[in-house]
């Protein structure tokens, strides 16, 4: 009986696994390969979401510049969907797109469309008329001068909405774990469920370490994009 | 599951099945019926708003007063962003606080907080500078600045931030239900335990709904309170009108 405690402990191999320890080395040593699908899972889901849903959201900023009443429409209807819950959203496209990577990125990028749809358009509105019309004059029109001189201008603007976009898009691929696709969502959910300190913990925190990148990348890409506000600031 | 959601066929039909699961009078009584979550998501949500208006809107409206602290009123705001609402809720479940409704609540304040307070601290701090000189120079005080000129000139963005805050706490106690906390959101996780579809879209449609509400009735509220429009309304009737909104009556007798 008295035997029993050293026992126990000599068969056991202590370390931070079995503690359970909030932080663990050997966890990230042992369960590289899925931290690395859950990671890998993770970048992809928010990128095509932030990638459909900066497309979407030009087009409708575009025409709701052109089309006047339509603006309202536009703004009022991704208002809306931004204050249905994720978990519910998740749910309700359930029936279209079953429990896949689909409904994860359906719902994200909806989401995405409110931030993005009002920064496009603050950004456009934001161009002064003088510029367009010297451009106008000059024979721009149409396309060429949405790319070549409103959008650049914008490009402040534009990448405000996105670099937030980006940032609430990783934090919110997590609950996606609802339909097994929700990159390191998953793991939380699954550490959540056997009481895994540091499978939790783990996850949680590159969740904030890729949204911070994210964020840095976009701030580099702007200040590439954007050289002539660089020097002025510099 | 899959398979549960495929055999459906008929989409509008799932949605019909949820919306007949919502309006069966059988699934709103007992202890885990629609009437006890709605209860439950309402009470949880309005205490969390109300913490999160106590600690938030103090800090927020003294930097913006004194004009410091910027970097942290806003940068709150992106750091809320960046932390997934789901992991602060698993890792407050694995904490001692554990199965208790405190948990919930907890993590709806962290997420109500940064809104509220860098509205208000941008609120104060984008107030008309010479309404601010103007009323200095009128001999008022650092309290009555506040509370006479800048408050009432900040309350459509302080009122923007609890909208947004109330809104994303109403979300947020939806998402409780991961961790078996309180709140509609049970209603839907149930149905992904049992497979059953109805009741996940019946929940879904319900969330949806008080979703919507709230954030309707938080912008009929953040117009209601402008003291700015008000004033902007008396004016426009003559009859009542009494020469300079601007002025409440406590700026008059502090000058």
């Amino acid at each position: 009986m008295a035997l029993s405690g050293p026992v126990h402990t000599a068969t056991l191999t202590d370390n931070c696994l079995v503690r359970n320890d909030w932080v663990c080395g050997e966890y990230i040593r042992t369960r590289q390969d899925e931290i690395m699908d859950a990671l890998g899972q993770h970048v992809t889901i928010t990128v095509v979401s932030v990638v459909i849903g900066f497309a979407v959201a030009l087009v409708l900023a575009v025409v709701a510049r052109r089309v006047g009443w339509l603006r309202g429409a536009i703004l009022g209807t991704s208002t809306a969907l931004y204050t249905l819950p994720s978990l519910a959203m998740f749910s309700l496209l359930l029936p279209f797109t079953k429990i896949s990577a689909t409904t994860v990125i359906i719902g994200l990028v909806l989401y995405s469309l409110t931030i993005l749809v009002r920064g496009i358009l603050t950004g456009l509105d934001a161009v002064p008329d003088d510029v367009r019309e010297a451009a106008i004059g000059m024979g721009y029109d149409g396309l060429r001068l949405l790319r070549k001189v409103e959008l650049p201008l914008a490009l402040p603007a534009v990448f405000a909405a996105l670099r937030v976009a980006t940032v609430s898009t990783v934090a919110l691929t997590t609950v996606g774990m609802i339909v097994n696709h929700g990159g390191l969502g998953n793991l939380i959910n699954r550490g959540l469920s056997s009481n895994f300190h540091a499978e939790v913990l783990t996850a949680s925190v590159l969740c904030v370490v890729l949204a911070l990148i994210a964020d840095a990348l976009l701030l580099g890409l702007q200040r590439w994009l954007t050289p002539w506000r660089r020097t002025v600031t510099a | 599951m899959a398979d549960a959601v495929a055999a459906d066929g008929d989409r509008m039909n799932t949605f019909v099945d949820g919306l007949t699961w919502l309006l069966d009078g059988d699934n709103w009584g007992g202890p885990t019926g629609v009437g006890t979550r709605l209860i439950e998501h309402l009470w949880i949500s309005g205490a969390a708003v109300l913490l999160a208006c106590v600690v938030a809107l103090p800090i927020g409206l003294w930097l913006g007063h004194l004009g410091r602290g910027g970097t942290l009123a806003i940068n709150i705001s992106n750091v809320g962003r960046a932390v997934p609402t789901f992991a602060i809720l698993a890792l407050l479940y694995m904490t001692p606080l554990g199965l208790s409704v405190w948990t919930t609540i907890i993590a709806l304040v962290l997420f109500g907080i940064p809104p509220i307070l860098t509205n208000a601290y941008v609120g104060m701090r984008e107030v008309d500078r010479d309404a601010v000189e103007a009323a200095r120079g009128m001999g008022m005080s650092g309290t009555q600045l506040l509370r006479g000129v800048e408050l009432p000139l900040a309350i459509p963005l302080i009122m923007g931030g609890i909208r947004l805050a109330t809104v994303q706490i109403v979300a947020t106690a939806t998402l409780a239900a991961v961790i078996s906390g309180p709140g509609l959101g049970r209603i839907i996780t149930s149905g992904f335990g049992r497979q059953d579809v109805p009741e996940i879209i019946g929940g879904a449609i319900i969330v949806c709904l008080l979703a919507l509400v709230v954030e309707g009735l938080m912008a009929w509220l953040e117009r209601v309170v402008d003291p700015m429009r008000r004033a902007r309304r008396r004016r426009s009737r003559p009859d009542r009108d009494r020469g300079m909104p601007l002025m409440q009556e406590e700026v008059v007798s502090g000058a």
